[in-house]
């Protein structure tokens, strides 16, 4: 097990190096000028030169990229090309809105995914199926950027109770201290025991959290109920029955801890999927995380912002491939 | 006096893509208290079918009841709700499954299994059950009955699953044991140790036990009483002797005929009837096309089960 661990830990390290490599190179391939974008728009040409040499932007790629490696082993991502201000730093101000975010709607969506799953399994063929499995395909296929509107135009527009996006309501932000441990405001408030902001912050939450929670709620419920069923027709659960075992322990314990393998997989697909999903949802709900943040550096070519949310997007995809495989091996079959 | 344990006039269908076919067909059977009753057919024959129509774990679709009635303690199964057979499946009937390999959860220990069916049964509390986990266990002679508590399926052997199984199937303390060819997949020693604690464990704690096996070797052996089950219905019936040593239906004695003895003289094995394709129907006898001993009559009508000599009861019209 620890060695497993170990291994794949190393294998990680492997990973995450092409990762760097191709971003970085993909980066320097596009035609722009940083230099230019650090300086402003009104430089001189002198003052952008000034600034190619204060980038290392005349030195060849490979000083470059081994600068950029031994930098990052300090934990230096450099400067932001559009803020001026280090990567790192912005990351550990943008992440925790972000991880808030994709926690919470994971957490909800695998539940509630497995639930449906179960539930449709159980009723297969009949109408609560049916309506199952015509709801998770139009949660994977529906884009989410369609639903996050949809659903403003609702509550905002129509009916107005849920706010339309940020994560804390101004003037709760004006009279309210906003306490800052983790960054998570749900958990910052609880902790400290503030419920005005933690009610508003609820609140703020809802809508994107729905929002994203929707893809994993589909794909898990989809995966849970063809797993289950083809684990239902096994000698063991007819054994079971005929044993005498109540439906629900047959159903939740016997049949549902055999089908984790497959679910789990597409659980931590789901956390990616996320992850990258972000991006849209967090624009349409100007949600101050990484996708807002990670929008504006592409499109302003801030390449070493690009580079920081890469890695960070690396790091948790080989992070979450730990999980489901640690998640697998509680099948006493599988040995690691 | 009435029965123990009775079928009378089972009627199973399949829905098939051609409309529902026969798969099951019973007049009558009838199982004596504390007797073993072997139930013999070819593959396909039903037999697996009829343990789970007593056991109301058919499942349905594709499986229909049409009609008939299973007599248990004077109370007929079939019109039990779910809830109802609950409390008889496990505690009054249990089951032990031909395939020892994929009967047990392959995610749990042995003894999780074994303590929830206990607990489920009998309502005793986890220590308990474990204490009677064990004391089931050693019944079946596994050794290091504790260290096999903590195994997962796939540590043991195949005598060893089906020795669980039957520990599983006797941790309810049922009265009447189904047991769906319990050594059709192991090898032949293991099958006579399983065979011998079976008839021990019938004889040490007096349950019924309907015995269902493909190997009249095996049934000749063990059981009280034999039926033979062809395309579903009852061809012959009676005790061991009547059917084995006197058989009357040509099934029957075709099917003796093809078990395997001297293999100088009689390498080549003798034909049976095959079951037939339950797509086709017919008036007469199912068996006419390959039957040896055929009449006219035999393609006017089906032969009912009708009473032979003593206990014996055959259904043929040339009997």
């Amino acid at each position: 097990m620890r060695i497993f661990i170990v291994k794949r830990l190393l294998l990680g390290i492997l990973v995450l190096f092409g990762v760097i490599t191709v971003t970085f190179v993909l980066v320097r391939i596009i035609p722009s000028d940083p230099a230019a974008q650090w300086v402003g728009p009104r430089a001189t040409v002198a003052q952008i030169e000034a600034a190619r040499m204060e980038l290392g932007l005349n030195d060849s790629v490979f000083v470059q990229y081994a600068d950029f490696i031994s930098d990052l082993m300090r934990g230096d991502l450099g400067k932001s090309i559009r803020t001026h201000q280090p990567v790192m730093k912005e990351l550990k101000t943008f992440l925790p809105a972000t991880l808030e975010l994709v926690w919470i709607s994971t957490f909800f969506g695998v539940f509630i995914g497995l639930y449906l799953g179960v539930l449709s399994a159980q009723r297969k063929d009949q109408w609560v199926d049916h309506l199952c499995r015509f709801f998770s395909v139009a949660t994977v296929s529906i884009p989410s950027f369609w639903v996050g509107l949809l659903l403003q135009s609702v509550f905002y527009g129509h009916f107005d109770i849920l706010p339309l996006g940020e994560r804390l309501s101004m003037n709760v932000k004006l009279f309210n201290e906003i306490p800052d441990i983790t960054g998570m405001l749900l958990f910052d408030s609880l902790i400290t025991g503030n419920t005005v902001v933690f009610f508003d912050a609820l609140k703020h939450l809802i809508l994107p959290g729905f929002v994203m929670a929707l893809f994993p709620i589909g794909l898990v419920a989809r995966m849970t109920r063809s797993a289950l069923l083809e684990i239902l027709n096994e000698d063991y659960i007819v054994a079971a029955r005929s044993y005498g075992l109540p439906e629900r322990i047959i159903m939740w314990s016997y049949a549902l801890k055999n089908s984790l393998g497959p679910t789990a997989t597409v659980v931590t697909l789901a956390i990616g999927f996320t992850l990258v999903n972000t991006f849209l949802v967090e624009s349409i709900f100007s949600w101050p995380g990484i996708g807002n943040y990670i929008a504006s550096a592409i499109v302003s070519l801030d390449y070493p912002a690009i580079m920081g949310v890469t890695i960070f997007s690396a790091v948790s995809y080989v992070f979450l491939n730990l999980v489901a495989d640690l998640v697998i091996a509680l099948d006493p079959r599988v040995r690691i | 006096m009435e029965n123990y344990f009775e079928i009378k006039n089972l009627q199973v269908n399949y829905r098939t893509y051609e409309g529902e076919k026969s798969v099951l067909n019973i007049e009558r059977i009838v199982l004596e208290k504390g007797k073993t009753f072997g139930l013999v057919g070819e593959s396909g024959a039903g037999k697996s079918i009829l343990a789970q129509t007593i056991l109301g774990v058919l499942p349905r679709p594709p499986g229909v009841i049409k009609g008939g009635s299973i007599f248990f303690n004077g109370e007929d199964l079939l019109l039990k709700s779910e809830k109802n057979m609950r409390k008889i499946r496990g505690k009054k009937i249990a089951m032990i499954f031909q395939d020892p390999m994929s009967t047990l959860n392959p995610v749990f220990t042995v003894g999780t299994q074994i303590v929830r069916v206990i607990r489920q049964n009998q309502g005793v509390n986890k220590k308990e059950a474990i204490k009677r986990a064990i004391e089931k266990i050693e019944l079946v002679k596994i050794p290091d009955a504790e260290g096999i508590m903590d195994a997962y399926p796939h540590e043991l052997s195949g005598g060893q699953r089906q020795r669980i199984i039957i520990a599983m199937a006797l941790s309810c303390d049922a009265e009447l044991l189904i047991a769906d060819e319990p050594t059709r997949n192991l090898d032949v020693t293991i099958q006579a140790g399983i065979l011998k604690l079976l008839s021990k464990l019938q004889k040490e704690l007096h349950v019924t036990v309907l015995f269902i096996a493909n190997n009249l070797g095996l049934v000749s052996a063990t059981c009280d009483n034999l039926a033979m089950l062809h395309d579903g219905k009852i061809i012959e019936m009676g005790t061991t002797n009547e059917v084995l040593y006197n058989p009357q239906h040509p099934y029957t004695r075709a099917f003796i005929e093809a078990m395997p003895k001297d293999r100088e003289h009689d390498c080549h094995l003798k034909r049976i009837f095959a079951n037939s394709n339950p797509k086709e129907q017919f008036s007469g006898c199912q068996n006419v096309s390959l039957c040896l001993e055929k009449e006219d009559k035999c393609n006017l009508s089906v032969p009912v089960l009708k009473l032979y000599s003593g206990t014996h009861y055959v259904a043929c019209h040339m009997a």
